[in-house]
């Protein structure tokens, strides 16, 4: 069970063939960025009070109902499922993301109040997963979101979901969990990257019928 | 003076009201054979919901989600709670209540039809058709009450009431109490009436595009609700009590008491709901009033 916390210092991956070129990363680090004053009183109600929503398209979605049940029981926390993106403070992408479904979740992301926390789910959103070389399939999230909090595995199971959580807690009351803030200064950086992915799926052939 | 005593009267409202929301989540937790989160998360909440930023699509969402909140507190302006009240004159007036009471449902109703999101529309769509359901038998009951008491000053019912445990309306008048038990399932959008916020199908109904801020508001609107209606209840039927802390304790019974039904019962479809509620509680109802009419 590993667990990983974003990566401060944003390392390009040169060999991802998502990777585009041209625009650089204003901020790099996530201390430029850090809470400050008043935030930091403010974020231990956020870290004791998360609300999220799970975009259940993978695998992962699986491990939820038992982590939210009586079995591991996640309110203890103060967590709990919410139904709408409005509402919610954390987004779980459970799985791996087709280049459809890509679209939905900045939709979904872009929906969301701040501050508000991305966590990935498993290896999919990380390299790929077991999907590597699909052409459907996107290989990195974190090329087009800024990822807060990555569980590895395949699938995480339900101990690693929790203490994936306790650390994004300790990451919040820190201050340093602020992927939001990233998201917002480098918009140029993700919005150029999630174009060019996003362009591949314009239908091919266009019948000429406007929809 | 009576600004402030008002003042106290709302803070205590949603003081109370989160803190009986946050031991029921408690509770239904260990229904669930959970351990629950702790018994003031609920005050987390609301601080988290007000410390996010919100999105209004309309400014008539802003002031109809404002009034929602407003006309639950202007209600308990006129609600006694324990040996407080604010008006000598309208210490408990019910049929003013009831009045005031529907102002925070139109309110959220204006304010979540603003916001634009078709699930919401359903949602208030469904709550108030379900007020329809609840409101006729709960009125009905609260006519024999009146009948019987020659007044309709909750203040007077209590005082009517005083005496001891055999006194109560509870015993002396069942029909009618489980009739208002089963409308105040409703009136607190318990399962199994809670076919307006159903997550699952219609994405929290009234919820739905409630942010930050606003989210806050419903979520203390809710808190003060409770609050209200467990108390117009006990001031009915459990004798109300001339101690503030006894007060409190007969309403927490009241919510624990629907809150174990909540966390055994499965969703009623919104028009099962309301035939449900216009066949049994209206037949307890009205044959509570036969009773005491004749």
């Amino acid at each position: 069970m590993v667990l990983e916390m974003a990566h401060g210092t944003f390392a390009c991956a040169t060999f991802n063939r998502d990777f585009i070129r041209g625009v650089d990363m204003l901020i790099t680090s996530r201390n430029d960025l850090r809470d400050n004053g008043w935030e930091r009183i403010l974020n231990y109600f956020r870290k004791k009070s998360m609300w999220m929503l799970h975009y259940c398209t993978g695998c992962g979605a699986m491990e939820l109902p038992p982590t939210m049940t009586s079995r591991w029981d996640m309110e203890r926390f103060g967590i709990g499922p919410m139904a709408t993106p409005r509402q919610a403070d954390l987004l779980l992408v459970t799985g791996y993301l087709s280049i459809k479904s890509l679209k939905r979740v900045i939709y979904t992301y872009e929906q969301m109040q701040d501050p508000k926390w991305l966590i990935a789910f498993g290896s999919c959103p990380l390299n790929g997963g077991i999907y590597y070389d699909s052409y459907t399939v996107i290989n990195r999230l974190a090329l087009y979101l800024p990822i807060d909090l990555s569980i590895e595995g395949c699938m995480p199971r339900p101990e690693a979901v929790i203490n994936g959580f306790n650390t994004l807690m300790k990451g919040i009351e820190k201050g340093t969990a602020v992927g939001y803030k990233k998201y917002k200064e480098n918009y140029e950086w993700y919005k150029k990257n999630q174009d060019a992915i996003l362009n591949r799926t314009k239908p091919v052939f266009d019948s000429g019928v406007k929809s | 003076m009576i600004v402030l005593k008002y003042i106290a009267f709302a803070l205590t409202s949603i003081i109370v009201g989160l803190l009986f929301m946050g031991l029921g989540r408690k509770y239904s937790a260990r229904i669930h054979r959970r351990y629950g989160p702790p018994f003031w998360q609920s005050y987390l909440d609301v601080i988290k919901l007000f410390s996010k930023t919100s999105i209004s699509h309309h400014w008539v969402m802003d002031f109809g989600i404002m009034m929602g909140l407003a006309g639950i507190l202007a209600t308990i302006a006129f609600l006694p709670i324990g040996p407080f009240h604010l008006f000598n004159s309208m210490n408990g007036n019910i049929i003013i209540m009831l009045y005031f009471m529907t102002i925070g449902y139109l309110g959220m109703a204006m304010g979540v039809s603003a916001s634009g999101n078709p699930n919401s529309a359903i949602g208030i769509a469904r709550a108030l058709t379900l007020m329809l359901g609840y409101e006729i038998p709960f009125v009905i009951v609260v006519i024999s009450l009146i009948f019987i008491n020659k007044s309709s000053l909750l203040s007077v019912m209590v005082a009517n009431q005083a005496g001891g445990f055999l006194h109560w309306n509870m015993i002396r008048y069942p029909l009618g109490f489980i009739a208002a038990e089963m409308a105040l399932q409703g009136m607190l959008g318990e399962k199994p009436f809670d076919a307006m916020i159903a997550p699952s199908e219609i994405a929290s109904g009234p919820m739905v595009e409630l942010s930050g801020k606003m989210m806050g508001l419903g979520f203390l609107q809710h808190a003060a609700q409770i609050f209200l209606e467990t108390a117009i209840i006990t001031s009915l039927f459990l004798g109300g009590s001339s101690n503030v802390w006894i007060f409190f304790l007969k309403m927490f019974v009241l919510y624990l008491v629907s809150l174990s039904i909540n966390a055994v019962s499965a969703r009623f479809k919104f028009e099962n709901a309301v035939k449900w509620f216009w066949k049994w509680p209206m037949a307890l109802s009205l044959a509570q009033l036969l009773i005491v009419i004749l």
